[in-house]
């Protein structure tokens, strides 16, 4: 009975819980020790055989990260300790474009998580990333025929540096908030998308990131760039195996959206409920183009992400869907901002949170209008359901509107799982486990059938086992 | 005489504290359609709910015997396996389920995962929907969500097609449905009615009487059963109304001793 409370015992149980909880012996080409310095951010950038610009960068990025404070706004950070954290990790030494020549047991995890099944079936390109690198990535040929550039991103940099010192930077500068910071010093992996102009992707190209080592900082960098009249889709999925240490992932994701493009951005995060989940994701759509956030938050121990788009040209149209499921010892602390720059712009917000075991899930967002942008739409909802009396749920919506002539609304709702509802679905042979699965299943639908069907069955799946992982 | 498949003895059920259901007895034979009648308030909806079990109408005492075993402490999803269906007076809302979905995990419950092939129960459900007038789109709208009140009854019908219950309990599923859709309900309820199958048809009005014909017509006043007869009594009541009957049975009246 005494080893019940134990450490061990208590990981064991959340293992157990969490499909993706298994972890892999490290056998790495590189770890460094824990705690970021100066010397450390030069011997990344030396491995990675960057250019003198990108260190100087870094080194910049650390003296900001440095100097800001700890946010205090929003959830509690207070758990984090910089010195426990092993910033750069170094699974193999290339990212590799034959799924045969990745190491082994990268290969079995990633072979447990469906990775290259998933791209045999529907997807037209795939990167992989395990700790701090790309360990795999693939196009389809005709895409790349096409002028399609999907990397990782320090490929890109070394392949493509003129293009990466163009934009690297320019939609999160480095002293937007703490985080983005500390990517900015650290950054290690991601993706990195240029689509031609007037090519349309027409299946989905996907990330997937895995972070495996105990108190592991992972830092991707992503930048997507579609040319006018482009149009790309872009997934991305991360797991990690459950310790009692917690690890950190700080993840910066820019968007450029040119003249008539259109980009999709999916997320489906499953992190294990001890990732402290901090990422910065903006955007820029410029004159009709569109950019639209599909954000999935469940897991991870708290998450702090708003995605933002950034209207910079008339017609250019922003969307940003998403939901949160945030149970038992989970604070969830996302939103989206909204920022009208041009006239003739528009934007929907859709939030939908679920809480649960004494879980806390918040809505944070902003809509500002500059004085100029006349005519403008917006239209934000945010509907949140409790499922117990011990779970809790904000909304902390801040309007900005600096222009008379304008469509602005916003709602928000509250509501708990009816009990004629679970009757009604009952009554006609359903458990009431199940009936209350369906009805959650239900609140989210509005953000399943935006996803790929694949997509959407693994996410009424984790749904599942989400609200299994209370019973008893 | 068979077994009976449904014997209710002295049933009282309490809502919120209020009694209800004040000594309710009735007894259903397989292959009897059995018609209940009587005012608003009489508890009509009290007994359907009661019979479901749902968690908020609760017997306070009296049995409830379901092929020979007392049902009145299981849960509803128990019932429904075990062959009861309700057909509900104002059916809920699911948002975001799609009806198609929902059936197929509802039928899956009831009959057994194993039993329900995903092709055959698709060509099932297409059946069923075009006997009862309903459009194919329906399977992908959300159950009950934006359906006007004759739509929602059709559908009751429609999953009771699917689920093949032993007994069913029909509340007031004739409300809200013009002439001709309430004609292609009661065919659509007619079809299915098999001579093991006991049914409880909850109403108001005689009319849906005219296509689903009773065997009994039990008058519910103030939770009781107050009077029982043929299939003429529904037609007396229509001429008489229920005033008379509110009179010597309601709730001011002269007590009556339970189950006497
Ligand atoms: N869920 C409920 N909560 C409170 N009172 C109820 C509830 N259901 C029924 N009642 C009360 O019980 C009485 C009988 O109602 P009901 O069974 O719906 O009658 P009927 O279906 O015959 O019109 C009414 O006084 C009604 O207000
Ligand atoms: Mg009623």
């Amino acid at each position: 009975m005494a080893d019940a409370s134990t450490e061990a015992a208590i990981v064991q149980q959340i293992r157990s819980d969490y499909k993706y909880g298994f972890s892999d012996a490290e056998d790495y080409v590189f770890k460094s020790g824990k705690g970021l310095t100066r010397e450390l951010i030069m011997q990344i950038s030396r491995l990675k055989q960057e250019p003198e610009w990108m260190l100087d960068i870094r080194l910049k990025a650390f003296e900001v990260f440095k100097s800001k404070p700890m946010p205090t706004w929003g959830a509690d950070l207070s758990g984090i300790d910089f010195d426990d954290i092993h910033y750069y990790v170094r699974p193999s030494e290339k990212a590799e474009t034959n799924w045969d020549d990745v190491p082994e047991y990268i290969k079995n995890t990633f072979d447990k998580l469906g990775i290259p099944e998933a791209e045999r079936k529907f997807l037209a390109g795939v990167s992989a990333q395990y700790e701090s690198e790309v360990v795999y990535h693939s196009i389809r040929e005709d895409l790349e025929k096409l002028g399609v550039i999907f990397l990782d991103m320090d490929g890109a940099l070394r392949q493509f540096p003129e293009i990466v010192r163009q934009y690297f930077g320019t939609v999160i500068p480095m002293s937007d908030n703490k985080f983005a910071a500390l990517n900015t010093a650290v950054w290690s992996g991601g993706s990195f998308i240029y689509v031609p102009e007037g090519v349309k992707v027409d299946i989905p190209l996907q990330a997937y990131f895995r972070i495996n080592a105990q108190s592991m900082g992972q830092f991707e960098r992503t930048l997507i760039i579609t040319a006018p009249g482009s149009f790309v889709h872009y997934i991305e999925g991360c797991t990690a195996p459950v310790y009692s240490k917690d690890s950190l992932h700080a993840a910066v994701v820019e968007l450029i959206a040119l003249e008539g493009s259109k980009i999709r951005y999916t997320t489906i995060q499953n992190w294990s409920n001890n990732v402290y989940n901090l990422v910065t994701k903006r955007a820029k759509a410029f004159r009709n183009a569109a950019v639209e956030w599909i954000d999935g938050n469940l897991g991870s121990k708290i998450t702090m992400k708003y995605p933002a788009i950034f209207l910079m040209e008339e017609g250019a149209r922003g969307e940003v869907l998403s939901i949160a499921f945030a149970g038992k010892g989970q604070h969830q602390d996302a939103g989206a901002k909204m920022v009208h720059l041009a006239p003739h712009t528009s934007s929907t917000v859709l939030s939908k949170s679920i809480s649960k075991d004494g879980g806390r899930a918040s809505y944070r967002g902003l809509v500002k209008v500059l004085p100029k942008a006349e005519n403008i739409r917006s239209n934000v909802r945010c509907d949140a359901l409790i499922l117990d009396p011990e779970s809790r749920s904000d909304t902390y919506p801040t309007m900005d509107i600096g222009n008379q002539n304008v469509h602005i609304g916003h709602e928000a709702t509250v509501s708990k799982v009816g009990d004629e509802q679970v009757f009604y679905l009952m009554s006609r042979g359903l458990s009431e486990d199940d009936a209350i699965t369906m009805i959650v299943n239900g609140f989210f639908e509005p953000f399943t059938k935006e996803l790929p069907l694949e997509y959407a069955v693994e996410l009424n799946r984790l749904i599942k086992l989400e609200m299994e992982g209370s019973v008893g | 005489m068979s077994d009976p498949l449904l014997k209710i003895e002295n049933l009282h059920v309490a809502v919120e504290g209020k009694q209800i259901l004040r000594g309710l007895n009735l007894t259903v034979r397989p292959g009897e359609i059995h018609a209940i009648m009587g005012p608003n308030g009489s508890g009509k909806s009290t007994l359907s709910n009661a019979l479901m079990g749902h968690p908020s109408y609760l017997v306070t005492s009296g049995t409830v015997t379901y092929k020979g075993q007392q049902i009145q402490e299981l849960p509803a999803d128990e019932r429904a396996r075990q062959g009861i269906f309700l057909a509900f007076q104002y059916p809920t809302a699911i948002p975001g389920v799609s009806l198609g979905n929902f059936l197929l995990a509802a039928v899956r419950n009831v009959r057994g995962a194993a039993n329900v092939k995903p092709l055959e129960f698709r060509k099932e459900l297409m059946a069923c929907m075009k006997d009862l007038g309903i459009r194919q789109d329906f399977a992908g709208r959300y159950v009950n969500e934006g359906f006007s009140g004759g739509e929602k009854k059709r559908v009751e019908i429609l999953q009771m097609a699917m689920l093949r219950p032993s007994l069913a309990i029909l509340d007031e599923t004739d409300s809200g449905l013009d002439i001709d859709a309430l004609r292609i309900v009661a065919e659509g309820v007619n079809r299915q009615v098999t001579p093991e199958m006991g049914v409880l048809v909850i109403t108001h009005y005689q009319r849906l009487l005219d296509y689903i014909k009773p065997d009994f017509v039990h008058v519910l006043v103030s939770g009781r059963i107050v009077q029982s007869g043929g299939p003429e009594l529904a037609l007396e009541l229509e001429a008489r109304g229920y005033d008379e009957l509110l009179r010597t049975h309601g709730a001011d009246a002269a007590p009556v001793v339970a189950g006497a």
